[in-house]
């Protein structure tokens, strides 16, 4: 299974990858509903592109009351099924990345989803700094560590 | 092959079976729940009373032979008596009395709503908004334009209030408390959301208890403290829950304001387990126990519990108290220790015209608990924060300066963002 | 589709907000951010309103192609009439401000009157509010960004505005976004300042979207990835804008001492191959490169200063990183004032963003002050006691922050060179065009270069035209006038589809026109395209001469047309302005005064 694999080194803010988000996701260029985020540090010295890990624990899915949110079995992606979505935001405060928002407009929850398969981001990024790749390399450890522990502890 | 016994079939109940179903193929797993509908979400009855949603729309699980197809038998009855040394439950199903033997026993049977002991509460007219059977009470009265009261301005009377403005009502609040959201806003908080409140035209009294409510023809007249009268086609009272726990005086399970569990989930009684609303458990912040009744902790119970009964031994660190609320369109979340603790520090942020409130709860160089209004983006990491203890570092100071740079504090101690 | 169609006015003097819809006949004709708001300020002013006064009207305009995803789709343009020149300025700008005004719902933001009292105005979508401003009054564009973000609890709110230097009308004052990104040129901070007005500050979640999606992302692919194989890109991307210098050193175009000289022994600890290399206590200038809204280049440079230098050691607050160093502001704190000092340049730079002031305007008026003070015109009981010698960098820095902060000789500096220089006698040692300073270009050396500042509607310019190739192949002024006109009309077009002059040379004309049809659907040949460019160009023209400006205003100082280019390739030569200005009238339709004729503008609709 593939997934995102983030070099923030290589990310020069230009947010290609936000406008292609919102206008795969929303058909519209409008990085206020890009489910991936760049957060920019010190006047530009670094920017950090950051969306969901589609981490194990997938605290999205186990706190949603409605079954809204599975997981896509050829992807791996925890996605939304907007149809089911009752709007109550839960998993946006379960979730500990931060990475589940609310849209007021659709009073839906929105997260990355992989784009099913071929991600916008990583397609339209000039410098490499988001990338589709074997889940292996992903490095992405750290971040699905800090998730074991917002367990409390549990493993 | 473990018999695995589960009462109580709302989200701590279903999730646990779920896990068991996973974590043991060859277990035997029963629910037994009393309401008469498949297994539902009673949190998203608002959804169903706004409209936006059918009956349906409220199931916990939608594929149509979901438990059957995970051999787990889902059974309605109601619990009446727990025999902890003979591993028995006694089950009343529509009158009839049956035992049932286990090997292992969750109790997952949440909470109920409690009536103020006042005259008229039950009255034909005068709803809790709890079950099924309530919403469907309250959407045959409650038409557009018809006098409602609301009587509790709490996390759940907040969330009913959205759903009865939804419905287009004349919607009067009524609270005891001195502000709404007594429990999970502070005062600057809580007036910003009665000052909303009243703009979208809802009447709101707080410092206010319902003295009575008597019959007035077709109509509930309703006293408050104090003499002053509103009349109303409906009453809707959310004046507060307590946990399902009647069923087992004299089982020997040591219940507080819950049923009291250690960190595997388990009673004071070996093999008897407990998880949801009903569960009094490890409290993340204190180190202590409480009930938490939210559904991310019905979750968790429910995933942990299982586990545990399966023989996986699993530790939880307790549940993280939460919430997030949309009110008329305006969002409120809180986590934790908001009210801050003894020796920590606070950075606030107050946007009156902006609506928007921030507030931050540190000890030491960690986040500790929060309060926002006004703010939907990434809220998740203001939980990643406090339940991962990340040490703030150089951003504390930051984050006193400008509470919301909560993410670039995430960014920066958890993913190795050298700024 | 691709344009909003929405137009914000707001009026200061009445306290209103009102959305109106886009005039799209005009959007057609002049297609948007340059372009789009010279007919509006044309349509909504009298051109010789005081540019000070409340009469002047100051629009913020983004172009169609604004926050979509064409690559370098963050820019906009302040246009209004320059207090430094008192000739229509444009100014764009990239960052993010522009984007996301687009992104709020709006094509173009247009100001007018007074506020009686320091305001600022918050936009978040179809709410605009006009706030006030007094504790902002009298901080500098980094305060006000971040109190700003702070007030509304939003940190991706987009911020543009002023220092004091625009407060207190320093007539090169500009329009600071994002932090470090600046609508720079002609004093157009001073106009937001006159109007108090401290800030924009914009939130969009409308979105854009384009007339053939499908389309418009196969177009967009395809122009991406011409950007991504072009040398001349990969070159802005390693090297930033700053690769000039040596090409200027090399060539004798680089104008040091105040035009004095054309070439500077010190260019190479100052040049972006110096800005990479540790210095002997291991300090790197520069930290990364960073994109514009959209931008797939990232020519932006991020620099910090050695924490040891003289300018911060004792200044924490001036340790972080911030923009670093482009060409045009090593140049004018470089050569032109004589100063090799890199740490002093680069908090030079960081000076001109925090108080919003034109670096190079700054640099050489400061330039034309050191030659005053070394000709004896000057002393140091004029400068506040420090000597203002070509090469001293403390005079740089501190200058640099009087200047901002409107102190002491910084009230002087604050003037401008043309009028500071008039005020000490000694006109002629201004180097500009009407009223406003050179860039990093000497005309003797670069003749169609010198040819673009004469003519340049908003005063002396080297982005209104791009003569480089030209000029690098033929040092003579001969044959210049026509390529002059042809590429000021390209570049006009290109100012106005909301996309950055970078891409101009990897992108042909047609390949704007691809991204235009696809975007905004309909016809957009090359013909169309050049019409739009020259329309705007000759209605500019017409905003000046009805300001009152004439041919005399089309010429460059005594020195660069009498004073021979004293080293370099072009040693000997004065710039042929002389031989070039009629010819280039001719080719642009105007008669001998140069005005435009009644033929020329019913040709192109401005009859
Ligand atoms: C209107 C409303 C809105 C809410 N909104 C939110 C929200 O926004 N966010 C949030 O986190 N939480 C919310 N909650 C709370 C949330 O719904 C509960 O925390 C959650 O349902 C708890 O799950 P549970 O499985 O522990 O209990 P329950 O969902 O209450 O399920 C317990 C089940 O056990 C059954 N039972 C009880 N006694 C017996 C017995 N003796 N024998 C057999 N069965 C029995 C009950 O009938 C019920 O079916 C809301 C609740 C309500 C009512």
């Amino acid at each position: 299974m593939k997934s995102l694999l983030i070099d923030a080194d290589k990310c020069t803010d230009c947010l290609q990858c936000e406008m292609a988000c919102s206008f795969e996701n929303e058909g519209v260029f409008n990085p206020a509903r890009s489910r991936i985020k760049v957060f920019e540090f010190e006047h530009g010295r670094r920017a950090v592109p950051y969306t969901c890990t589609q981490c194990d624990e997938a605290w999205c899915l186990h706190a949603c009351p409605v079954e809204a949110i599975t997981i896509n079995a050829a992807t791996g992606a925890k996605e939304v099924n907007a149809e089911v979505c009752v709007g109550c935001k839960v998993c946006t405060i379960a979730c500990p990345f931060g990475t589940v928002n609310y849209n007021e407009d659709t009073g839906k929850v929105v997260k990355c989803d992989l784009c099913g398969g071929d991600p916008q981001c990583a397609a339209v990024c000039p410098t490499g700094a988001i990338t589709y790749v074997d889940a292996n390399w992903t490095g992405y450890q750290r971040m699905r560590d800090s998730a074991v522990r917002a367990d409390g502890g549990a493993s | 092959m473990t018999r695995h016994l589960i009462l109580g079939s709302g989200p701590a109940g279903i999730i646990a079976a779920e896990t068991l179903r996973r974590t043991d193929p060859q277990c035997e797993v029963t629910v037994i729940g009393d309401e008469p509908q498949p297994p539902y979400s009673r949190m998203a009855i608002p959804y169903l009373l706004a409209g936006n949603i059918g009956e349906d729309g409220t199931r916990l699980r939608h594929s149509p032979g979901h438990y059957d197809d995970l051999g787990i038998a889902v059974k309605q009855g109601r619990a009446t008596a727990v025999d902890s040394a003979a591993r028995t439950v006694t089950v009343d199903t529509d009158g009839a009395a049956s035992t049932v033997a286990y090997d292992k026993l969750l109790i997952a049977t949440g909470a109920r709503p409690t009536a103020p002991a006042i005259p008229g509460m039950d009255l034909d007219g005068v709803a809790n908004c709890w079950t099924m059977a309530d919403a469907r009470r309250i959407i045959r009265r409650a038409a557009p334009g018809s006098d409602v009261v609301l009587m509790g301005a709490g996390f759940i009377g907040c969330i009913i209030l959205e759903a009865l403005a939804a419905r287009k009502v004349n919607l009067t609040v009524v609270e005891m408390a001195p502000r709404m959201l007594a429990r999970m806003m502070d005062d600057t908080g809580a007036a910003m959301m009665r000052r909303w409140c009243e703009a979208k035209g809802v009447t709101v009294h707080t410092g206010t208890a319902v003295a009575g409510i008597a019959k007035d023809g077709e109509r509930l007249t309703v006293t408050m403290d104090g003499g002053a009268t509103i009349t109303a086609g409906l009453v809707v009272c959310a004046t507060g829950v307590r946990a399902n726990v009647d069923f087992l005086d004299g089982s020997g399970i040591t219940v507080d304001d819950g049923i009291v569990v250690d960190q595997n989930l388990q009673t004071n009684i070996k093999g008897v387990y407990a998880a949801g609303d009903v569960a009094q458990g490890p409290d993340f912040s204190t180190g202590r126990t409480a009930v938490h009744a939210i559904q991310p902790t019905a979750s968790e119970h429910g995933r942990i519990a299982a586990r545990n009964m399966a023989g996986r031994a699993t530790g939880y660190g307790g549940s993280l108290s939460m919430n997030v609320l949309n009110t008329l369109g305006l969002v409120s979340s809180s986590f934790g220790l908001w009210d801050g603790t003894d020796g920590g520090e606070r950075a606030t942020l107050v946007g009156e015209d902006d609506h928007r409130y921030l507030r931050l709860e540190f000890k030491d160089d960690r986040l500790v608990g929060a309060l926002a209004l006004g703010l939907t983006l990434h809220i998740g990491v203001i939980r990643g924060l406090i339940q991962t203890k990340v040490r703030l570092g150089k951003f504390k100071k930051e984050l006193m300066r400008d509470p919301h740079r909560i993410m670039h504090a995430y960014l920066a101690q958890t993913q190795g963002v050298i700024a | 589709m691709s344009w909003q169609g929405k137009v914000l006015r707001v009026n200061l003097s009445a306290g209103t907000a009102e959305p109106e819809p886009l005039n799209l006949d005009w959007a057609g004709e002049f297609l948007g951010e340059r372009g789009l708001a010279t007919k509006y300020l044309w349509e909504n002013m009298d051109p010789k309103a005081d540019p000070m006064g409340p009469d002047n009207v100051l629009i913020f305009a983004t172009g169609p192609l604004t926050g979509t995803m064409a690559s370098t789709s963050g820019r906009y343009a302040v246009v209004t009439k320059g207090p430094l020149t008192g000739a229509i300025a444009c100014s764009n700008s990239g960052g993010k401000f522009g984007a996301e005004l687009k992104f709020a719902g709006y094509d173009l933001l247009i100001v007018e009157g007074r506020a009686a009292s320091p305001v600022y105005l918050h936009i978040q979508d179809g709410d605009v509010r006009i706030l006030p401003a007094e504790e902002l009054w009298g901080q500098t564009v980094w305060y006000t960004e971040d109190w700003i973000k702070q007030r509304h609890q939003d940190p991706l709110t987009k911020v543009a505005g002023i220092g004091i230097a625009g407060e207190r009308g320093v007539y090169y004052a500009c329009v600071v976004n994002d932090l470090h990104r600046a609508a720079g040129r002609s004093g157009v901070g001073a106009v937001m300042g006159s109007k108090n007005l401290k800030a924009v500050a914009v939130r969009g979640s409308v979105g854009v979207t384009v007339k053939q999606p499908k389309k418009f992302l196969e177009v967009v692919r395809d122009t991406h990835k011409m950007l991504a194989e072009s040398n001349g890109r990969k070159g802005l991307t390693k090297y930033g804008t700053n690769a000039m210098m040596d090409n200027m050193q090399n060539f004798g175009g680089l104008p040091t001492r105040n035009f004095r000289e054309v070439q500077f022994e010190g260019y190479d600890k100052i040049d972006a191959k110096a800005m990479m290399k540790p210095n002997a206590r291991g300090h790197t200038n520069l930290l990364t490169n960073k994109a514009c809204f959209g931008c797939t280049i990232a020519c932006g440079r991020i620099a910090h200063i050695d924490q040891e230098h003289f300018t911060i050691v004792n200044r924490k607050e001036y340790w972080h990183a911030s923009g670093g160093l482009e060409y045009e502001t090593a140049y004018a704190f470089g050569p032109v004032v004589g100063v090799s000092d890199i740490d002093a340049l680069t908090f030079a730079g960081f000076l001109m963003n925090e108080h919003g002031m034109d670096p190079i305007s700054f640099g050489v008026t400061l330039a034309a002050a050191m030659e005053l003070f070394e000709d004896g015109v000057l002393t140091t009981e004029d400068t506040d006691g420090i000597p203002l010698t070509f090469g001293n960098a403390e005079a740089l820095t501190v200058m640099a922050e009087k200047t901002g902060r409107q102190e002491g000789f910084g009230r002087i500096l604050g003037l401008g060179s043309k009028r500071m220089c008039e005020k000490f006698g000694r006109p002629e040692l201004f180097m500009g065009v009407k009223g406003q300073e050179f860039a990093g270009y000497d005309s003797r050396a670069l003749q169609g270069m010198g040819l673009g500042y004469a003519t340049s509607n908003r005063g002396a310019c080297h982005l209104k035209h791009d003569m480089f190739t030209e000029d690098m192949e033929d040092q003579s002024g001969n044959g210049k006038a026509e390529p002059c006109k042809k590429s000021q009309d390209r570049v006009a077009f290109v100012d106005s589809t909301g996309l950055c002059l970078f891409t101009d040379g990897t992108w042909a004309t047609e390949d704007y026109g691809r991204q235009l049809e696809a975007a905004c659907g309909g016809d957009w040949p090359l013909e169309r395209l050049l019409a739009i460019g020259e329309r705007t160009w000759n209605l500019e023209r017409s905003f000046n001469l009805k300001a009152g400006l004439t041919k005399a205003d089309d010429t460059l100082p005594p020195r660069l047309l009498n004073d021979p280019a004293p080293s370099g390739t072009a040693k000997g030569k004065v710039c042929e302005l002389d031989k070039m200005l009629p010819e280039y009238y001719a080719a642009r339709g105007w008669n001998a005064d140069g005005v435009p004729t009644p033929e020329t503008l019913a040709r192109l609709g401005l009859g």
